[in-house]
């Protein structure tokens, strides 16, 4: 496989190999139709990638820095560790860099209002954000279970002028969330644009959230070129639906001297069945407009997912990467919840960062991965998320 | 004798156009509140008025469906029904009533951990004559449609108020038994419908397909039941079917449940035939 095979991917039909698709009611399907259309000569239309670029540069504040973690590196005594420090976009995590690129594509279309899913609540303050940019309309589904252990996020979201709708259906988390936008997109699809927060989904989601993140990995490629003259030996990124992980990855997929490591929740332990790893602990399945591992019963019923972080709490995970999982060009680890604690305080105690729970989870693997490599290797993590979310959570652990 | 019959379902319309009426099409989630109830409520729904038995799969995300059908399946999962239960509830139905046309309908995810020629053997087994999967838009017909129609398995199509003349036109490449015509944007047992609205679409499909068409999921009262019954040449009565089971459930117990259920059956199928 080479990058521009890679590129490549998905087939016109949206399939990563057999993963992936258009799983959905009849009723979507001409507004998926739709959108693909209108995203692919938009990707390809300068007025929409200056427009794109504006907002990037100007209001995310992007390029993120590459910042070496030197005191982290000294602490694990091997590969020299790098962050993307994804935490400092605007809104304070990586979720706005998809969310600018799908409303801008909704605007075009003409749109008027916006909805979407949230778990931990990041993307659901990005749409927020972004809807009170640009004057649009916003509903935010998010399950009641969420609501309570994200209540910062949910106050920002109504600051912002969305309106956060509780769902209560099924386990009252992310998927049933999902289900409920879903649902509600199929009763007013003439005026509204889903925008979905992971490159999960009916196609084209899966592939226009990963370009729209994909921003990451080129801009890692850049900056470690000139930190260090070369490519990175390993890129670190934590997967829940995987966004910032396939963000990271996409640029260097075509590299095969570049180890990919993503790192699924692994809750209580994948023994206990209380996890959110569905690549580690999943099998094939079909949900939410895809084929992807998913966490299901043998009977094909979706089973809840847990993890101390609301954003990786997601009983599935995006098609491409449960692609990169079959034929091996990605590694797919996990963290547990306690693991993914102590990576939190340790990165708060040795470099001043309080990263979100969901990097600690990737931060939590580093721990393990970078004392096995040589002190001239180079490993890239993804501080996708800051950690102001998470700090009533953590506080109940400590 | 082999209870699968690729005729049954166009013997059943063929009966129904010389009597003059539409098909009065029944659903209800398999196993919903459990198997014992869910079995003798199906038994007795010919004989309530239904020509044509719609049994849902039940699943943990039904994505299409509004909140009747959410509980209703929950209450069915709770009870401890898989895809094999609903199977063999098919068949005992069958074995019960050998001219009514049964249709599954639910979720692809059931379908693809069953194994899907495990399943479409089953479903022949049981004499079921169709299937309607509400997450296999044609673009994925590679996965179950195309096999079950080469194996005589009715794969019922779809079509929504945002589907276009174009659309039409590649939903019904591949029909087959009846077109299901969907007659609001949005979930069942929700929105109220337009008949005006329904009849102009309707029109459109007719010039596309020979096929009979039967309109579903916003008919819940008589009056709405017996005007589409005017127009098309069935219809899809489930959420209301199932509120009434579930509010005799709530004040008094089960059997009045299944009686409540069964008398709103006989109210449209009444309402139904008076007026064609």
């Amino acid at each position: 496989m080479n990058l521009a095979q890679a590129n490549m991917l998905p087939d016109e039909d949206g399939y990563f190999g057999i993963f992936g698709g258009r799983y959905v009611a009849e009723t979507l399907m001409p507004i998926l139709l739709k959108i693909e259309a209108a995203y692919k000569e938009a990707k390809h239309s300068p007025d929409f990638i200056a427009e794109h670029e504006y907002y990037r540069t100007h209001y995310t504040g992007r390029p993120s820095p590459l910042y070496f973690a030197e005191r982290l590196t000294e602490h694990f005594g091997g590969a020299k560790i790098y962050f993307k420090r994804d935490e400092l976009n605007h809104t304070g995590s990586h979720k706005i860099n998809n969310v600018l690129g799908q409303i801008l594509l909704a605007k075009r279309m003409g749109a008027t209002e916006i909805i979407a899913e949230t778990g931990a609540g990041q993307h659901g303050v990005a749409c927020a954000t972004v809807c009170a940019l640009f004057n649009m309309g916003c509903k935010v589904f998010m399950g009641t279970k969420d609501i309570a252990r994200q209540e910062p996020n949910v106050f920002r979201m109504k600051l912002l002028g969305a309106e956060v709708v509780s769902v209560d259906s099924g386990s009252a988390s992310l998927k049933d969330a999902m289900n409920e936008a879903l649902r509600y997109w199929v009763a007013q699809v003439d005026q509204t644009f889903y925008i979905i927060g992971t490159v999960a989904g009916p196609h084209p989601y899966p592939a226009m959230v990963r370009d729209f993140q994909s921003i990451i990995g080129e801009e890692v490629r850049n900056q470690i070129q000139r930190a260090e003259g070369r490519l990175p030996d390993a890129l670190v990124a934590c997967i829940g639906g995987g966004s910032n992980a396939m963000g990271l990855f996409h640029s260097f997929i075509d590299e095969k001297s570049v180890a990919l490591y993503g790192v699924e929740a692994a809750g209580k332990g994948l023994d206990s069945g209380e996890h959110a790893a569905s690549l580690s602990g999943g099998q094939p399945g079909v949900l939410h407009g895809n084929r992807t591992y998913l966490l299901q019963t043998p009977d094909g019923q979706i089973n809840e997912a847990h993890s101390i972080s609301a954003g990786l709490d997601y009983p599935g995970v995006g098609p491409e990467h449960a692609y990169l999982f079959e034929n091996g060009r990605a590694k797919y680890v996990s963290a547990t919840d306690g693991e993914a604690l102590e990576a939190f305080k340790l990165c708060s105690h040795t470099e001043g960062i309080i990263p979100a729970l969901e990097p600690a989870h990737a931060l939590a693997y580093v721990a393990k991965l970078a004392p096995t490599m040589p002190k001239n290797a180079l490993l890239v993590m993804n501080l996708c998320g800051r950690g102001d979310k998470d700090i009533f959570t953590v506080q109940q652990y400590l | 004798m082999s209870r699968f019959d690729p005729e049954r379902l166009e013997r059943c319309f063929a009966r129904l156009k010389q009597q003059n009426r539409a098909a009065f099409v029944t659903f209800v989630v398999a196993g919903d509140p459990n198997m014992d109830s869910c079995a003798k409520l199906l038994h007795a729904l010919p004989d309530a008025g239904a020509d044509i038995i719609e049994l849902g799969m039940p699943f943990s995300d039904p994505m299409a469906d509004g909140p009747t059908i959410q509980r209703a399946s929950k209450r069915a999962l709770n009870a401890g029904v898989t895809l094999g239960k609903t199977l063999q509830l098919a068949k005992t139905l069958r074995d019960k009533h050998p001219e009514t046309p049964i249709i599954l309908m639910g979720y692809y995810n059931p379908i693809y951990r069953f194994g899907n020629q495990a399943f479409l053997d089953r479903v022949k087994d049981a004499g079921v004559d169709g299937l309607i999967v509400v997450d296999l838009p044609p673009e994925e017909d590679r996965e179950l449609a195309i096999s079950a129609l080469d194996q005589d398995i009715h794969f019922i199509r779809l079509i929504t108020p945002t589907s276009t003349k174009a659309r039409i036109e590649k939903i019904l490449h591949r029909d087959s038994g009846f077109i299901y015509y969907v007659s609001i944007t949005g979930i069942t047992g929700t929105k109220d419908i337009k008949t005006g609205d329904i009849a102009k679409h309707l029109d459109i499909v007719r010039t596309q397909s020979d096929l009979p068409i039967v309109v579903g999921f916003g008919i819940k009262h008589p009056k709405q039941a017996a005007a589409i019954a005017k127009i098309a040449d069935g219809v899809v009565v489930g959420s209301a079917l199932v509120a009434a089971l579930e509010e005799g459930m709530s004040t008094s117990d089960t059997e009045q449940g299944i009686k409540n259920a069964l008398d709103t059956a006989r109210t449209l199928a009444d309402a139904m035939s008076k007026t064609t």
